[in-house]
């Protein structure tokens, strides 16, 4: 059937003047088979798979780009969660792999590579426990790897004594960088039920259900849906919902397209498209203005977890209709420093923690890059760690925690963190102290999955 | 042989001679307009081409040119394959 002009006229406004954009498209390679008792050897092996699926994905990413018309923003790779082939080696090997990491992700051109991780919701094996103390170390030393950890999932509880070396690594990790105002921490993101095949950084690791390769995608357009809503100022709030589900099956649609014939080119298996709305500090391209458009005045006013719910779920069904495959997260995400209507939101007064923190039962994904004041002690850093966990272990969610305790920084100054990663409002913290309660460690038992109110 | 169509995106101020200009590179190259039309989308002038690109070898080239164009008489010129369109419109 032959595309009518307005249709024609709709894509392109969507991409020149609304930020429509595939976010990104990601590789999981599995790096299990470069285990190796030779750290050198291990090395090796790692740099060289990698590089072997990566290396064509920049140079097929931007020809498709070009020929489509859309942007595709960032090319990236997962892999394998690197705990679980560290196998005897040493907290110095680890630190070796995370250079070797980045040294790859250079060499193929790509911002960011995930991985860096460990499961450890339950329990901890030699290579976790590397793994975590290396963590801090490697994320300092190294430009492009991201780390995520597992504390707890909704079958397993939540590992409180993970939860507390955590707020001690977070701690670590913000003073190795206090030059660049904790930097390190932008890489790190804690996690109750992650998910395997998720696109997105930092969080972005190949899980263990996943194949030797994956190209999974990663769709974004605040932008879009925000303009779509404009021109419908007077609707009720089920023809809102409406309006953002027709938007967003057609950014899915885009991004679907998209992400198969990457995947053709490279032959690699298409994953899953992952839709979710990420802001980033584009002017218009905010999650906070499309809830304020929907009709708060500033985000974090009451009604806005309402106005969240309705406007996730909305994305949801857009997008799982679009697609055959929707996985990853698929939600919204609410960093704050990426988001300069959370930035406004928190500076007029309106946006709390709390808020924020009640934010994530109705969205994905969690307290997402937001800076606290570097008072923040590592066991507040990990009572606040073990309530979203809750949230999300409750909720069978997944939700996670990405803060930069910045130092020296008090509540009320801002911090640039460049890039993508945006600049953000030092936020204070409760200053009664969760010592005691995270101190106890243990598990938190798993949750019982009837009676459920 | 399975037709390949692409569309060619024009934006911005109107000015004598754009078609002539656009149409002129698409001849050069051997591309065929199978349709044209023009709008107004957001107070900014718009014209579409679907052109056939089916045979076409060097569209990167064409592309190339195109933008090139679009710099010297300052207007945004595209030139997109049309599945893009048909994704996000047809199910």
């Amino acid at each position: 059937m032959r595309i009518g002009l307005n249709e024609m006229t709709e894509t392109i406004r969507m991409v020149q003047m609304e930020h429509l954009d595939i976010r990104t498209v990601t590789i999981g390679i599995n790096l299990k088979d470069c285990a190796d008792s030779d750290i050198q050897i291990m090395k090796q092996k790692v740099y060289d798979k990698i590089v072997f699926y990566g290396r064509n994905l920049k140079p097929y990413a931007e020809q498709v780009e070009k020929e489509y018309g859309v942007p595709i923003i960032n090319k990236r790779i997962a892999v394998t969660p690197i705990a679980e082939i560290l196998g005897n080696a040493t907290r110095e090997d680890a630190i070796e792999v995370a250079k070797t990491l980045d040294r790859a992700a250079k060499d193929i051109g790509v911002d960011f590579i995930g991985g860096y991780s460990a499961l450890v919701h339950k329990g901890v094996t030699k290579g976790d426990q590397i793994l975590l103390d290396s963590l801090a170390e490697a994320l300092a030393v190294t430009e492009r790897v991201c780390a995520s950890v597992s504390v707890g999932t909704t079958r397993a509880g939540i590992n409180m004594d993970v939860v507390k070396q955590m707020g001690i690594i977070i701690k670590d990790a913000a003073e190795r960088t206090k030059d660049q105002d904790g930097l390190a921490c932008a890489k790190l993101v804690v996690f109750a039920n992650p998910v395997e095949d998720n696109p997105f950084m930092a969080g972005a690791f190949h899980g263990s259900g996943e194949g030797e390769a994956v190209l999974n995608v990663g769709v974004s357009g605040p932008g879009v849906v925000l303009h779509a809503l404009k021109r419908h100022p007077e609707a009720d709030l089920g023809e809102v919902s409406q309006v953002i589900k027709k938007t967003v099956f057609k950014i899915t649609r885009a991004g679907e397209l998209i992400g198969r014939t990457v995947a053709d080119k490279l032959h690699i298996p298409f994953g899953i498209l992952d839709l979710s709305l990420a802001p980033t500090n584009a002017l218009n391209d905010s999650v906070a203005q499309i809830l304020e458009e929907i009709g708060l005045e500033r985000v974090g006013t009451h009604g806005t977890i309402a106005a969240l719910a309705l406007m996730n779920d909305a994305v949801k069904k857009g997008g799982a209709m679009a697609s055959s495959y929707v996985g990853g997260l698929s939600g919204a995400f609410i960093p704050v420093s990426e988001d300069n209507g959370m930035i406004r939101g928190v500076q007029d007064g309106s946006l709390s923690l709390s808020k924020l923190e009640a934010m994530t039962c109705v969205c994905s994904v969690g307290l997402d890059m937001i800076a606290l004041t570097g008072k923040a002690s590592a066991s507040t850093l990990s009572g606040i760690i073990a309530d979203e966990a809750a949230i999300g272990m409750i909720n069978k969610k997944t939700t996670a925690v990405r803060v930069i305790p910045v130092p020296n920084k008090e509540e009320g100054e801002m911090v640039e963190f460049g890039g993508l990663l945006g600049r953000a409002p030092v936020m204070g913290v409760n200053e009664f102290s969760s010592s005691a309660f995270v101190n106890r460690g243990g598990r938190i038992p798993a949750p019982l999955q009837s009676l459920i109110n | 042989m399975e037709k390949r169509r692409a569309v060619v995106s024009v934006i911005g101020k109107d000015q004598v001679g754009i078609i002539a200009k656009v149409t002129n590179v698409l001849a050069e190259h051997q591309l065929n307009v199978l349709d044209i039309s023009q709008t107004i989308v957001e107070d900014f002038f718009t014209m579409m081409m679907v052109i056939d690109v089916t045979s076409a070898q060097h569209l990167e080239e064409t592309r190339h040119i195109l933008h090139e164009l679009g710099e010297e008489i300052g207007v945004q010129i595209d030139l997109q394959l049309e599945e893009v369109f048909q994704a996000m419109h047809r199910v």
